[in-house]
């Protein structure tokens, strides 16, 4: 216990530190240089540690990585593409069908649900109260609300008192069997995927609420003189000026289901035919000790979240972000 | 459509017919409202209800069972703190985040402020690749970061841990704080530099006093990301006696030792402080998570 209160206070130090300890003797040092020359100084040496960390943790693991998936599970020598042809194998396929679905039903439901949230709490007085309530499962971790869902998914045997908060409901509004959610392959992959679209409603909501508030008055009163009704003026009005919005959820949470571990891990292990990629790499890795295949799916999610980093890079270029 | 038609109809039947109908729109809409928030609440609910209730109870009835017969029993907090190690666990979560959060927001504003006040070559550039990281999958860097701190040997220790997170959050930070530190007024910056101020100066005493508020809604979504975070500290801690919240709950979950009601104990503990932040500090969160997103 005293060495993770004395890594506490180290880390507390260290982090001014490191910043003053190159900020202070680099200005001090570019002080003597002509002012032309201090000003093209000056940026990098306040960008050098952001650069040293954002090098370590990022651009060099990028690198390394797809170095590392051409080679075999100890990295010692060349394999070529096996460890890809590996990938997109037989024993891989279930699990990318699993993530297919994940990033299909996932940021549809979630922006669907979102979307609705948001325009419902725009006309009611009590919209921040209400908004707490979706946004609290986003202040806990996956963790959390995997093993919340596992007891609200429990299973009894039939006729047995149903303990777990679904199958009471379902057994005595349908009379019909329990289910158990998340063994039973029918339903099993769309239990968790709720799991997560629990958790993630409440950012979802806040970024369209933002969106919603932001239309114009006069378009929807334009509109409503010009006798839209309801539907109308959300389908003319509403989706037209969220779009770009929706799209912002759309791609945060397909990015999200491409990489997502901790829900699985906890709730299934990926067993029951619910494993996804990033349980997927845990498991080659810390199971097989396999460093070849661990990187293949790395550099796999990559490629599969590129689209997406290229569509963020050139939104910022094009838009209001310089 | 009612609405149009409340503001124009003529004839007193006709309105109070749209009258009805806007009456009842107006139930549907509260209902959906309270059903959504019930539906969402529920679950948070039943966990909080369970964490006092004996082992013996839970697995005869279902939690709101405790409605009926309000038996409450503190022996789940007790055996999670004492008996799983959970207690330990609060300590290394406050280890893992506290210096995370500071050096994220130590590294993010230093790098904002390069970015948003300086004029240089590459700015731009550097500027989306930003922009570009933060997107990236963390799953990428575990291979190359593990063998780069096993070779340093400095596994088993926090260092590590701080370092990904931060890594992983600070393209996310800059991007949130190059907005608002490039809509600070230059004017206020000029005046002090022809007043003699160097840079550290105008970045310490004009830039970061201004910016408490971005600085806040940076901090509290990096403590809701580190704090909650399960892959990188498993890795890099392990589930022994550095392990985090997520970790401990995690492998409470998959092993089932000590059994479901201390395991909610576990988990209550867990995110009582994330659901404190978030209730009290609403206002700094919403603004993080908008000026992350809507941008563009």
């Amino acid at each position: 216990m005293s060495s993770q209160i004395l890594q506490l206070v180290l880390g507390l130090l260290a982090m001014p530190a490191v910043v003053l300890a190159i900020i202070l003797p680099g200005e001090l040092a570019i002080r003597r240089f002509p002012q032309k020359r201090q000003s093209s100084l000056r940026p990098w040496i306040w960008l050098s540690p952001v650069l040293a960390l954002v090098g370590l943790v990022i651009a060099y693991p990028l690198a390394a990585s797809i170095v590392f998936s051409f080679r075999d599970a100890m990295a010692s020598k060349w394999v070529g593409f096996s460890n890809f042809v590996w990938a997109f194998g037989s024993a891989m396929r279930p699990v990318l069908v699993n993530n297919v679905l994940w990033i299909v039903v996932f940021p549809l439901l979630t922006a669907v649900l979102a979307l609705s949230a948001a325009i419902m709490l725009d006309r009611v007085k009590y919209e921040r109260i209400a908004r707490t309530f979706l946004i609290l499962p986003t202040a806990m971790s996956f963790v959390a609300g995997a093993v919340i869902w596992k007891m609200m998914y429990t299973y009894e045997p039939p006729m047995q008192p149903q303990t777990g908060t679904l199958n009471a409901i379902w057994t005595a509004v349908t009379g019909r069997m329990p289910i158990a959610w998340l063994i039973d392959r029918n339903v099993n992959n769309y239990a968790l995927i709720f799991v997560a679209v629990w958790m993630s409603i409440g950012v979802a909501t806040l970024i369209l609420s933002a969106g919603v508030k932001n239309i114009p008055r006069e378009l929807v009163e334009a509109a409503r003189i010009d006798g839209a009704g309801e539907w109308s003026i959300f389908r003319f009005v509403t989706l037209p000026s969220l779009w770009p919005t929706i799209l912002v959820v759309l791609t945060t949470q397909a990015i999200f289901s491409l990489k997502v571990f901790d829900i699985v891990y906890v709730m299934t292990n990926g067993s029951f035919g619910t494993d996804v990629i990033a349980n997927r790499m845990y498991t080659e890795l810390f199971v097989k000790q396999n460093l070849g295949t661990a990187s293949a799916i790395a550099v796999l999610l990559l490629i599969l979240a590129s689209p997406v980093i290229f569509m963020n890079i050139k939104q910022i270029k094009s838009g209001g972000g310089e | 459509m009612s609405a149009i038609e409340s503001r124009t109809a003529m004839s007193a039947p006709m309105q109070s017919t749209s009258r009805l109908g806007n009456r009842l729109k107006q139930v549907a809409l509260h209902t959906a409202v309270f059903l959504l928030c019930l539906v969402w609440f529920t679950p948070v609910l039943s966990l909080f209800v369970t964490t006092f209730r004996s082992e013996s109870d839970s697995s005869r009835t279902g939690w709101w069972y405790a409605f009926i017969e309000w038996r409450p029993v503190l022996s789940n907090y007790v055996e999670a703190i004492y008996l799983t190690g959970v207690g330990r666990s609060v300590v290394n979560s406050i280890v893992l985040t506290v210096p995370t959060v500071l050096g994220t927001v130590l590294f993010s504003a230093i790098g904002a402020f390069a970015l948003a006040r300086m004029r240089f070559r590459g700015r731009i550039a550097l500027f989306l690749a930003m922009v570009g990281f933060q997107v990236l999958p963390p799953q990428l860097v575990l291979v190359p970061m593990l063998k780069f701190f096993l070779a340093l040997g400095l596994t088993g220790t926090f260092i590590p841990v701080w370092i990904i997170e931060m890594g992983l959050t600070v393209p996310f930070g800059i991007f949130l704080l190059y907005g608002f530190f490039a809509s600070i007024p230059s004017d206020l910056v000029e005046a002090a530099r022809i007043d003699g101020a160097s840079e550290p100066r105008i970045f310490f005493q004009i830039i970061l006093p201004l910016s408490g508020a971005v600085l806040a809604s940076l901090a509290i979504l990096q403590f809701m990301i580190a704090w909650n975070h399960l892959l990188i500290p498993l890795i890099f801690l392990g589930s022994g006696s550095l392990s985090p919240l997520t970790v401990q709950v995690a492998s409470l979950a998959q092993t089932n030792a000590g059994g479901l009601n201390t395991l909610t104990a576990a988990t209550f503990i867990s995110v009582i402080v994330p659901l404190v932040l978030i209730v009290t500090l609403q206002k700094y969160f919403v603004r993080g998570v908008l000026g992350g997103a809507v941008k563009g």
